[in-house]
């Protein structure tokens, strides 16, 4: 057989009447919780609110190197109207909590809280005046991803972990 | 090197209360009144032309010393000057008592003063007389008491919005 017969074998067939082809006249059934859940964890979009140096890795880790479009989420929406992801890496000051709430509280829902590094999940090593000892005493948090900085697959992990919980939950809509 | 202190010694005599000079790194401490006039003379007569840094030191817990702390001043305010046409520095402080925290500001001489000062204002609390704007830079206007005074508990937090947890709460 040359190349040519070898790719007409393999083409899909025309079906004959009658005869159920794999793959056709077949139906998927599912939760409607389950579906929702499907389409809205690959469909991140991250609104990154980056005070700080974890900003580098978080560059990085987005970057075609390790690829956040790989899971769905890609595309950063400077809008928190446009955004469900808060990613929030860097360093949180007192100053700033009004406007991180602000930012959280513009957001429709469904959203969900991402803490990227040290800094942000607990305040890292400022235990002083300004630094707020963790976002959670602002905003809920869902996914706490630790690191000073972390390193792109602990980010990786947590938004798999993320994709995983919104996979889970029930589904409002 | 120790040029610049000789010329500061002769031009200002007794209100140069102490110099010390390492490796060509020249500090001099200036009775506050004459700040201004010390800055004016760098700047006109040695060509000091930059005034790269103004800073300030709390020196709460440092034993009142005959030579090194005469006057029992508690802050310790400290400016850096460079000649860019001589590749000369030179390191000015001055101190003032805690009851009177208050310096002559230098913006009239140096326009970047102006930050700087207020920067210390901020931290410190001390005032700079004769500043434009003398108000807080960095922190918020509800913030109460200067973060870098020794006396300021190193983890008390002035939140602006109610925190929804305990943690970050100072321990007693």
């Amino acid at each position: 057989m040359d190349m040519m017969e070898k790719a007409a074998d393999q083409a899909p067939r025309p079906s004959e009447p009658g005869k159920i082809q794999p793959g056709q006249g077949l139906a998927v059934t599912t939760r409607l919780d389950a579906a929702i859940g499907w389409a809205r964890k690959y469909s991140l979009f991250n609104y990154p609110f980056v005070t700080a140096c974890c900003g580098m890795e978080f560059m990085a880790t987005s970057a075609s190197h390790y690829d956040t479009d790989r899971f769905g989420a890609a595309l950063p929406r400077f809008s928190p109207r446009q955004a469900d992801l808060l990613m929030v890496v860097g360093t949180i000051v007192h100053k700033q909590a009004p406007i991180l709430r602000k930012i959280y509280e513009q957001m429709a829902e469904p959203k969900w809280v991402l803490s990227f590094g040290a800094c942000a999940t607990s305040g890292g090593f400022y235990r002083n005046y300004s630094a707020v000892q963790g976002i959670d005493n602002i905003i809920p948090v869902d996914v706490y991803v630790p690191g000073c900085p972390p390193r792109p697959e602990t980010v990786l992990d947590a938004l798999l972990m993320l994709q995983e919980k919104i996979q889970r939950s029930p589904q409002k809509f | 090197m120790a040029d610049t202190l000789e010329k500061l010694k002769e031009r200002f005599g007794d209100d140069v209360l102490l110099t010390h000079s390492f490796r060509g790194d020249d500090t001099a401490l200036v009775r506050r009144e004459q700040l201004l006039e010390v800055a004016r003379f760098l700047r006109d007569e040695l060509s000091f032309e930059m005034l790269t840094d103004e800073t300030a030191v709390d020196l709460l817990h440092m034993a009142p010393d005959e030579t090194f702390f005469p006057a029992g001043d508690r802050f310790e305010y400290v400016a850096h000057f460079y000649s860019l046409s001589r590749n000369l520095r030179v390191r000015i402080k001055a101190r003032c008592p805690e009851n009177d925290p208050r310096l002559p500001s230098l913006y009239s001489l140096f326009k970047t003063a102006n930050f700087m000062e207020r920067e210390i204002y901020d931290m410190y609390g001390i005032a700079f007389d004769g500043h434009p704007d003398m108000r807080r830079i960095l922190l918020y206007d509800e913030f109460e008491g200067y973060p870098l005074r020794k006396d300021y508990p190193y983890d008390k937090e002035q939140p602006l919005i109610p925190m929804r947890t305990r943690r970050g709460e100072p321990q007693s």
